[in-house]
């Protein structure tokens, strides 16, 4: 419920373009969520870096993918095991869906622990050094999402 | 002191390794350091930590207690007492104590605890200035208190006069908060016994603290651990011996209900 609303806002809201993409920029880029399920249309509208997006799952203070999902990184050595094992991921969602699951994850699923990646309001006692960010531009989304491509 | 210092560096190697061994570990098999499902974050070390813990040559933590029995017996304040001059020997007067703290307290009509208590009578009883949270001196008399009680199982009062605040402790405990926007339950309920990259998840119980921290390299109180736990969310961390932590940890010290007391545990 609060989720949706949420949702609606995001999309509703009149945006001015963030500065490079920019984490720390107020302003979310405007996105549009269908069927529940998933935001087709690119954020950016440039092609997603997948090499970028691979380095992006591995850093802690970014995607950190690897704190919950085990990813084909050989070269790391601990991968979490809280959420499911992200290969083949690739083929088993279509762009969309894998946008929706990183922007906000809790549109699918209001329980999970996956954290929104593209998301900066609506949240409880927030450190003040990340007020009004994103964990992830609209950039580094895309990174990922190329990334994740990838995993067929 | 490099002995003790030696000691922690391998623990660390040990508990680094723990998300292999624990898995084998069938239900039952915890012994004292489990109640039905309810289970110590002893549980999910590696036989290597478990046997720092278990030593008390190697527990680093044991430097505190040695400190906590001598601040015990020490005069301090204006009225000239110290604190065996009231209670007597501690291993008779404070045996058992820590096993029912935190608890609702007449005076203040809040929930307390051993640290709380502690400056309570040094203040009160002992016109004395009260030791800073989190400072040497009251690390080591609350290590040393409920070390008196060690082996002896976790059983607070929830109910009566106290019911209000274990019902706000619970409420914090299941509230998503900070940018990553995580309940405590959502690591420590849903995800216990999962790893989460190197760190091995458990129930997130508090019958050790304060705690023997290699990541600290020094004992920390339960209020220096929710800090951190809120921190790695992101999320605004409360003040030490705020009302709140001192409501979050009775209900999580609820949760380990049954669980002996472990000060001065060893964790990663
Ligand atoms: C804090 C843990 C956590 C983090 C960090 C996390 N995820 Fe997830 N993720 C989960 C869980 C748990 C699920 C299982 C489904 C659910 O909870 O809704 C999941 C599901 C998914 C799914 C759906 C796949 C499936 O098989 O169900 C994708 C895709 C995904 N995550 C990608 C990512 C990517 C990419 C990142 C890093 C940018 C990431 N996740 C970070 C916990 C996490
Ligand atoms: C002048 C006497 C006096 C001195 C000195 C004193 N206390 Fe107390 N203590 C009391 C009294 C009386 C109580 C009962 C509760 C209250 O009044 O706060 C108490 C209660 C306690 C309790 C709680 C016991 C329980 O069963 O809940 C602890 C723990 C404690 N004191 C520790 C200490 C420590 C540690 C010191 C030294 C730093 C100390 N006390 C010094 C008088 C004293
Ligand atoms: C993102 C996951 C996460 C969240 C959310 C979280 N913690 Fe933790 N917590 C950990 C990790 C990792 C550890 C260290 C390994 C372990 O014991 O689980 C830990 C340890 C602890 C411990 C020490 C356990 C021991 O045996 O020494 C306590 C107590 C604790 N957490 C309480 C809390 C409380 C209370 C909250 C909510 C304010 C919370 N945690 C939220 C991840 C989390």
């Amino acid at each position: 419920m609060g989720i949706r609303t949420l949702a609606a806002v995001a999309v509703g809201v009149a945006l001015s373009l963030a500065v490079n993409g920019d984490a720390a920029a107020a302003k979310l880029v405007k996105y549009k969520i269908v069927d529940e399920t998933s935001i087709p249309k690119s954020l950016t509208g440039k092609p997603g870096d997948a090499k970028k997006g691979r380095a992006l799952a591995i850093n802690r203070k970014k995607g950190n993918c690897l704190a919950c999902h085990a990813m084909p990184i050989p070269e790391q050595p601990f991968h979490g095991n809280i959420g499911t094992d992200l290969s083949g991921a690739g083929g088993r969602y279509s762009e969309g869906e894998l946008r929706l699951r990183l922007v906000d994850s809790k549109v699918v699923n209001p329980d999970t622990i996956m954290p929104a990646f593209y998301k900066n309001t609506g949240f409880h006692r927030v450190l003040k050094k990340f007020k009004g960010k994103t964990i992830l531009s609209a950039q580094e989304v895309e990174d990922i999402i190329a990334y994740v491509k990838t995993l067929k | 002191m490099g002995k003790f210092h030696l000691g922690s560096l391998l623990a660390a190697g040990a508990i680094l390794a723990v998300g292999f061994s624990t898995q084998a570990n069938a239900e039952g098999k915890h012994g004292m350091y489990a109640n039905g499902e309810i289970r110590s974050g002893y549980t999910y070390l590696t036989p290597q930590s478990k046997a720092i813990q278990n030593d008390d040559f190697q527990n680093p933590g044991m430097i505190w207690v040695d400190d906590g029995a001598t601040l015990y017996e020490a005069v301090d304040g204006k009225a000239g007492k110290s604190c065996k001059a009231c209670h007597g020997k501690a291993e008779v007067a404070m045996k058992g104590v820590a096993t029912t703290y935190p608890k609702y307290d007449e005076d203040t009509k809040k929930i307390k605890n051993i640290e709380a208590q502690v400056n309570r009578c040094r203040t009160k009883h002992m016109q004395a200035k009260p030791w800073k949270y989190e400072s040497g001196q009251l690390l080591a008399m609350t290590v040393f208190i409920r070390h008196q009680s060690r082996g002896m199982p976790m059983n607070v009062s929830v109910d009566g006069p106290a019911v209000p605040f274990f019902q706000k402790g619970e409420k914090f405990y299941k509230q998503r908060r900070g940018a990553l926007d995580m309940a405590c339950s959502n690591c420590h309920i849903d995800n216990a016994g999962k790893n989460a990259r190197a760190n091995l998840l458990s129930q997130g119980q508090t019958n050790g603290f304060p705690t023997y921290r290699l990541k600290w390299q020094k004992v920390g109180s339960t209020h220096r651990r929710f800090r951190g736990c809120n921190k790695q969310v992101r999320a605004t961390p409360y003040k030490y011996a705020s009302d709140e932590y001192m409501n979050l940890e009775l209900y999580v010290a609820w949760r380990g209900r049954g669980l002996p007391v472990e000060t001065p545990a060893v964790r990663n």
